[in-house]
Parts: structure tokens; C-alpha cells; sequence
């Protein structure tokens, strides 16, 4: 039994760890606090159930439609909604403010628009639902598979980011916008693109997650706030904090569900989150950036 | 008191008393209109009370007016119905209190996704509580209450609201969310203690919106957590305070009458595209008026030259 | 001579970088006392952890024998501190006589209503903005919001008044002005401590001056004296100077 927890909680953290990367670069980078995150996340899940159950269209290759998908997501709502809001914003505050409420509507018409086409009910769909044995025990090939894409997905990125010249740029972004384009980073650019990739993140997760659990139209305020959860307790901005923090986050809400109940996991999440607040706000893993 | 204050006063008065006769002489359908409208337009008082001066974006107002109601529908039969709703706004002060502490000293992001996840961690809780410990999801609320007693509740709350905010903007700790909205450095330099008055505003906004929820509970008579913890209220209160301005003592009560008869009728017509109508809506909101159509009107007043306060 | 202000030791650390190293000194009551050296020197940071705007890394500030370190910025100015600020700080959409009101509202001496009014308008007066009072704040000119800030700091009847460099930027004409100001609070027996980069009204103000380069404190003493001193002209101007 703790093998099996540890192995699913490894598979629901490693989930947690790409999507929460999405969100710290876009609340890291681009500086945009996205209430509608989660149901980016959503979104996605569906298109993957909708393409699979609908047109037989295996989530592997749904990944390779519903990424793209949500990258051009994120560029369009960039472009459209928080660049404006990112001009008038006389200081970090003020756009904080504007682009929670923004994202806030933005989460109501996700919302709206998923419960027209997809109804209120609880959806899931059965692929490589067969189990596979390691370690002694016996996990669905769908988990493993989900914790694979997020690994290639997520360690890639991460490589990306503080390998190449491309991730350098972004980063001192998120460290410094005045001083980025003193250095001659197109700041806008940056940050809409960072938005993008969040967005493209966020559905890769959501395909993830569509394989081995069920989701309705009003899971996207849960999963926002795991998110943001992670996001803090890695440290805003901080890729690698995220990376952990999910992994912790995941394993913890796995041990409280198999070993209290299931129903008691977001209590659970945010009694973490309390702790974190109370006692290291910056982050468990240091760099205060605010 | 000048001539002008007793006008303001009298007409008040004239106005309020003209409202708690409402059930004379409207009918039932009117007097429900009624009842929401006195509901949201609390409820929107009550936000912007915190909300409005110190940009601390609460999106927890159906946490606490949910409290409220579920209070009710578990002790509207052990208690007599006062101390009911003394023990919700206990209720509701303790956790505003609990939230308030663990994130009012920290930048004001953490505090908004913290009340945007409370409202379902609480309904989550609840539900497990119900169905692992007392085995039953929904309760019955059979209170000997008429539909004109429940208006006149929320009627005199409502009214105790706005001169609550009224008087809070004449006071000394007006003064003081106003100094620490503009500079918290320069506010701390005076000597305010900006964490307790923060808390202060936000316990005293929970408790009024606990109890909307515990005076319109009975309006259900059936009640399950889904059903009181909907987080559409939050969304709605938000955005009436923010149409009408959460820095404008009558903004929030401007916002919410004509928003309530709005979405009534768009939940009669358009039941299904409600939510995406609302989104929308509100995205158009934060674009177009950001503070507000009393700072937007104020501001067309005196002309372009004087920007009104943010 | 009993010290009002006590400095021990004072230390501030910026992760890796040391601002302020065990800087130690007193200040005497009813003393006006030059805060000294060049930019970067850590001057406004022991100003900030006086204030309580930043909490100190180590050592002790304590105010007639009470600690102040560890105490929140409200707590300290109600033990007397008032300060201006180095880059103006005023309360843009508060009117004039309301930023004054604001420092007597939840200070020390906790006026309210036409009673603070009254009090911030002599305070207003004394500073030569005594017509302003009901006008936006944001619509002073900087020397008349920096007027402003410090009839806010002199309405707390502190004991101690720090200046961060108050008079920089003024032209020679409000120099003249603003020294006066200054002078006439110490002849009432406030304390003051200024950070001031205007030799003139140094000389004119204060009786001793501490003198700080790269966070210690290299000189203190009669003002004159220090002024003389070799160390002081070379973190100044450079070694080819002394």
C-alpha cells in the first residue's frame, strides 16, 4: 500500500509540477495572476475526452493538438486582454488587481462555455487503463504515461530555460523587466510569449490529467488554486521550487486520500498552504522575490 | 448640523421607511425582486467596505454568506432563531478572523487566492462532515418566517450597512484606510497598526455577510452546500460593487439594483449562456469603468482637470 | 547629558552585501546631529532601521534606554520618531491639511476632528503653506510636498526628528528658509538627526557630525573638527586630495 501511494502520488505530483511551471511563468515572467487557469486546465481535459471518445483520436496525439491550442490561447488573450491592462497599470499592484479581476470573467466564460457544450456532469474516459507492475505493485499504464509526458515535458523546459540563451532572456524578465530591456529584451514580447507557453503548459497538463481522473466543467477553481499553491511554496518565479513543490504536493494529497480520506485532500492542501503562509511566505525554497 | 445634513437625513429616513412598506403594496414576485435586491445591495456594501479602500480583492463572499445559511439549516431547530443567527455571526467572524491573520500581513495577492479557494474548501468540509459524521447532505429549514419578515431583516441590515460605511468614512479609521490605501510606508510612519485595521474591515464585512446568508436561508427551505456555498454569488457581488464603485459610499448600492434586475431577467431568458453573458460583462467592466460609474460620472462632472481619488 | 538615541553595533545585511557594519553611536537630547558621507555609505539605511522600515540584521537601537529594534514602524512613532523621507513620500490623494492630520490622528497625541484641523493648520503656517491646506497634495510642487512632509513629521511633536535629506534641492533662497525651520526646531529642543549632503547648512546646523564610507562610521565628532579630519576629505574626494 505505501508503495502504491508513493508511486501515485510521484504520477499526480509530476502532473502538479508541469501545470504549476505553467503558472509561475505566468504569474513569474509575465506578471499576469491568471484566475482562469485552472480552467485552461479544464479545457483541455475536454478536448482530449472530445477527441478520443468522438473522433477515436488517442491522447498522445490530442497532446499534440491541445498544446499548440492552448499556446495560441494564451497568445490571443494576452494580446487582447492583458496587454492593455499591462499599459495602463501605473504599478505592479494596480496590474495585479486588474488582471485578477480580468481573469476572473475570463473564468466565468471558460466555465459558461463548457457547461453549454459538455453539461455539468463528471467526465472521464478508459485509455490504457491496464496495469502495469512495478516495484511489486500495480499502477494503471495511463498514470505512467501521464508521468512521462510531464517528465519529458517539464525536465525539457526546464533545460530550455537555464540551458539557452532563449530561457536566459526570459528569466531575467521575470527578475527585472526595467533592466531586461536596458539590455535590449523586447519586454512585451517576452511576457506574451511567456504567457503563451503557461497556457500551452496548462494543457498539456489538462491532457495529463484527462487519462487517469475524472473532471466536470467546475474543476478549474480547484485545480487554479493547486496551482498557486505549488507556485508559492516554490517560490513565485522560481521553475525548479515548482518542480518540487508539486512533487511534495502530489505525494501529500495521495497519503492523506489513501490513508484518511479522499474527501479531506484539499483540506489537506490547504493546511500546506496555511503552514507556508504562516511560516515561510517566500517560498520553502528561499529567493524571496517580492 | 447644516440645513443640507437634515435634508440628507430626512430623505433618508423618508426613503428607508418608504422601502420597509414595499410588502403593502407589492406582490410576492415583487417582493422576491425586492428581497435580492436588498440582499445583493448589502452584500455589495459590505465587500467594498474592505475591498473598496484597500484594493484587497476579496473573492471569499459566498465562504461566509454560505456559513451563514448552513448555520441556520443546522441549528434553526435546537436554538431560538436570535442566538441562530448570533452563533453564524460567530461563526463567520472566527474564520475572517483566521483568514484575516494568516494573510492581512502579506502582500495583497495572497490574501485573494486565499479567499478564492475558501469558499470551496469550506463547501468541500462541509460535505465531508455531512456525509462521514451525521450521514445526511441536505437539511430542511422550517422556520416561521414570511417572505415580508426576511425583507424587513435584510432591509435593516442593509441600512445599518451603508451608515456603518457612512460613518466609517467620517471617522478616524476612515482616514486611515485612505492613508494606508495611498502609501502603507507613510502609514506606518504615522503610527496607524495597518494589519489591525485591515482585519478590523475585513472581520466586520465577514460578519454582515454572514448574516445575508443566515436571514436568507429560510428563503430555501431546502439546503445543501452546493446550493449556499454557489460561488456565482461571489462573482456577482463583485462585480456590482466594482459597476458602481467600491470607493463611493452609495457605488455598491447604485452597482447592485440595476445588476440584480439584469440578472434576473438573464437567468429567465438565457439560463444556460448566464455565466458566459456575466463574464463578459464583467471583463467589459474592468476595461471600461475601473473605478467605478460614481468616480466615472464624478470625474465627467468636473471635467477632465480633476482625476478623481483611485 | 543623557542619550536619547542610542546606537549599538548596528548591522545590515542585503543578502551578501553589508550596508550598515556595527555602526555605534549616541545622540544627546536637544542635540542636532550631521549625518554624514557619500552615496551609497549606508546613511539612509540607518535612518530606515531607526524608523523601523527595515529591521536590523544585529545590534541594538534603543530610544532613552527602551529598545526600539524589532518594533514595527507604527509602534516606533509612538515613541516619538518622526521622519521625512529621501525621495518625498506625501499621500497624493489625501488633501494638504489631511496628510498633516494624518500624523496627529494616530500618533502620540491622537487629535481628532476640528481640533486636529486647528493643530495641522499652525503646522502648515510654520511651514509657509498655510493657504495650500485644501488643495490635492499631488498638486504641490516638490518643495512645497517636501514642506509638506515635514510639517506631517513636526505635527507628531517628535523627540526625535530624522531628515533625509530634507534640504536637497531647495534653491538658495528656500535653503535659507529651510535652515531657519530646522534651526528653530532645535532652539524648541527637538532632537534632530539629518542625513545631509548641503555642507552649508550643515555647518550651520548641527554641532556634531557622524561620518559614515561603506557602512562603518569613519569620523564623529564637533563638526569642524570632522570636517578637517584626513579620512573624511579622502572617502569624499579621493585619495589625491587628503
Amino acid at each position: 500500500m505505501l508503495v502504491t501511494a508513493i508511486l501515485t502520488g510521484l504520477v499526480l505530483g509530476g502532473t502538479y509540477a508541469l501545470v504549476a511551471m505553467g503558472l509561475t511563468l505566468q504569474y513569474g515572467i509575465a506578471r499576469i495572476m491568471n484566475l482562469a487557469f485552472g480552467d485552461t486546465i479544464v479545457t483541455a481535459s475536454f478536448l482530449a475526452f472530445a477527441l478520443y471518445s468522438g473522433a477515436g483520436i488517442n491522447p498522445v496525439v490530442g497532446l499534440a493538438i491541445a498544446v499548440p491550442a492552448g499556446f495560441a490561447f494564451g497568445y490571443v488573450v494576452y494580446s487582447l486582454m492583458m496587454r492593455p491592462l499591462v499599459a495602463r497599470a501605473k504599478d505592479k499592484a494596480s496590474l495585479e488587481i486588474d488582471s485578477i479581476l480580468a481573469t476572473f470573467g475570463l473564468l466565468f466564460v471558460i466555465q459558461g462555455t463548457l457547461f453549454v457544450i459538455f453539461g455539468a456532469n463528471y467526465t472521464s474516459y478508459t485509455y490504457l487503463n491496464v496495469p502495469v507492475t512495478i516495484l511489486g505493485t500495480n499502477i494503471a499504464a495511463n498514470r505512467l504515461l501521464a508521468f512521462a509526458l510531464a517528465v519529458l515535458i517539464g525536465g525539457g523546459l526546464y533545460l530550455a530555460l537555464t540551458r539557452t540563451r532563449w530561457g536566459t532572456a526570459l528569466r531575467a524578465v521575470g527578475v527585472s523587466p526595467a533592466a531586461a530591456s536596458l539590455v535590449g529584451i523586447d519586454v512585451n514580447r517576452q511576457a506574451r510569449f511567456a504567457f503563451a507557453l503557461g497556457s500551452a503548459l496548462a494543457a498539456a497538463g489538462g491532457v495529463a490529467i484527462s487519462m487517469y481522473q475524472t473532471f466536470t466543467a467546475a474543476s478549474g477553481v480547484v485545480f487554479t488554486m493547486k496551482a498557486l499553491i505549488v507556485v508559492i511554496m516554490g517560490g513565485v518565479g522560481n521553475v525548479l521550487g515548482a518542480l518540487s513543490a508539486g512533487l511534495i504536493l502530489g505525494l501529500v494529497e495521495t497519503f492523506v486520500a489513501t490513508y484518511l480520506d479522499p474527501g479531506l485532500t484539499l483540506a489537506a492542501t490547504y493546511l500546506i498552504f496555511l503552514a507556508i503562509l504562516l511560516w515561510r511566505p517566500s517560498g520553502l525554497f528561499g529567493r524571496a522575490s517580492r | 448640523m447644516t440645513a443640507r445634513d437634515l435634508a440628507g437625513w430626512a430623505a433618508a429616513l423618508a426613503t428607508l421607511a418608504a422601502l420597509a412598506l414595499a410588502p403593502v403594496y407589492l406582490d410576492a414576485y415583487g417582493l422576491g425582486l425586492m428581497i435580492g435586491i436588498a440582499g445583493y445591495v448589502t452584500l455589495a456594501t459590505a465587500w467594498a467596505l474592505f475591498s473598496g479602500p484597500t484594493r484587497y480583492v476579496s473573492l471569499a463572499t459566498v465562504a461566509f454568506f454560505g456559513i451563514g445559511a448552513y448555520t441556520v439549516a443546522v441549528l434553526s431547530e435546537t436554538l431560538p432563531y436570535p442566538l441562530v443567527l448570533l452563533v453564524a455571526a460567530l461563526i463567520g467572524l472566527v474564520v475572517a478572523l483566521v483568514v484575516g491573520l494568516s494573510t492581512l500581513r502579506l502582500a495583497g495577492v495572497y490574501f485573494v487566492i486565499f479567499t478564492f479557494g475558501l469558499a470551496e474548501l469550506i463547501r468541500q468540509l462541509v460535505t465531508w462532515y455531512e456525509v462521514n459524521v451525521t450521514g445526511t447532505l441536505g437539511r430542511y429549514i422550517f422556520l416561521d418566517l414570511g417572505s415580508e419578515d426576511i425583507y424587513w431583516q435584510l432591509l435593516a441590515l442593509g441600512a445599518t450597512t451603508i451608515l456603518l460605511a457612512w460613518w466609517i468614512g467620517r471617522s478616524r479609521i476612515g482616514l486611515a484606510l485612505r492613508v494606508i490605501g495611498d502609501d502603507e510606508v507613510v502609514a506606518a510612519h504615522c503610527g496607524i497598526d495597518i494589519a489591525r485595521v485591515k482585519l478590523a474591515l475585513f472581520a466586520a464585512s465577514a460578519v454582515i455577510i454572514t448574516l445575508v446568508g443566515a436571514i436568507q436561508a429560510p428563503r430555501w427551505t431546502y439546503v445543501e452546500p452546493a446550493i449556499v456555498f454557489n460561488p456565482t454569488i461571489s462573482f456577482l457581488t463583485l462585480i456590482m460593487a466594482l459597476l458602481g464603485g467600491a470607493n463611493r459610499l452609495w457605488g455598491p448600492l447604485l452597482g447592485a439594483v440595476p445588476l440584480f434586475l439584469l440578472f434576473e431577467w438573464l437567468s429567465a431568458n438565457f439560463p444556460n449562456h448566464y455565466s458566459i453573458i456575466l463574464g463578459l460583462l464583467f471583463i467589459a467592466i474592468v476595461f471600461v469603468l475601473p473605478k467605478g460609474i460614481v468616480a466615472f460620472a464624478e470625474k465627467q462632472w468636473k471635467g477632465k482637470s480633476a482625476e478623481a481619488a483611485p | 547629558m543623557t542619550a536619547l538615541l542610542e546606537l549599538s553595533g548596528l548591522t545590515k545585511r542585503f543578502g551578501g552585501l553589508t550596508a550598515v557594519d556595527g555602526v555605534s553611536f549616541k545622540i544627546a537630547e536637544g542635540e542636532v546631529v550631521g549625518l554624514l558621507g557619500p552615496n551609497g555609505s549606508g546613511k539612509t539605511t540607518v535612518l530606515n532601521m531607526v524608523s523601523g522600515l527595515l529591521p536590523a540584521s544585529q545590534g541594538k537601537i534603543s530610544l532613552r534606554g527602551e529598545p526600539l529594534t524589532g518594533l514595527p514602524a507604527n509602534r516606533i512613532a509612538l515613541k516619538g520618531v518622526a521622519r521625512t523621507f529621501q525621495l518625498v513620500r506625501i499621500l497624493p490623494s489625501l488633501s494638504v491639511v489631511e496628510n498633516v492630520v494624518a500624523a496627529l490622528a494616530f500618533g502620540r497625541r491622537r487629535l481628532w476632528g476640528e481640533a486636529a484641523r486647528q493643530e495641522a493648520m499652525k503646522r502648515l503656517e510654520q511651514v509657509g503653506l498655510a493657504g495650500r491646506a485644501d488643495e490635492t497634495a499631488e498638486q504641490l510642487t516638490y518643495i512645497d510636498q517636501k514642506r509638506m512632509e515635514l510639517a506631517r513629521a513636526l505635527a507628531a511633536e517628535p523627540e526625535l526628528l530624522l531628515l533625509d535629506e530634507w534640504l536637497a534641492g531647495l534653491n538658495p533662497t528656500e535653503l535659507r528658509i529651510g535652515i531657519d525651520l530646522v534651526g528653530s526646531l532645535a532652539e524648541r529642543g527637538v532632537t534632530v538627526l539629518l542625513v545631509e549632503h548641503v555642507m552649508d547648512a550643515v555647518r550651520a546646523l548641527c554641532g556634531r557630525c557622524v561620518v559614515m564610507n561603506a557602512g562603518r562610521t569613519i569620523a564623529d565628532g564637533a563638526t569642524s573638527d570632522v570636517l578637517a579630519d584626513r579620512e573624511v576629505v579622502r572617502a569624499y574626494l579621493g585619495a589625491d586630495h587628503a
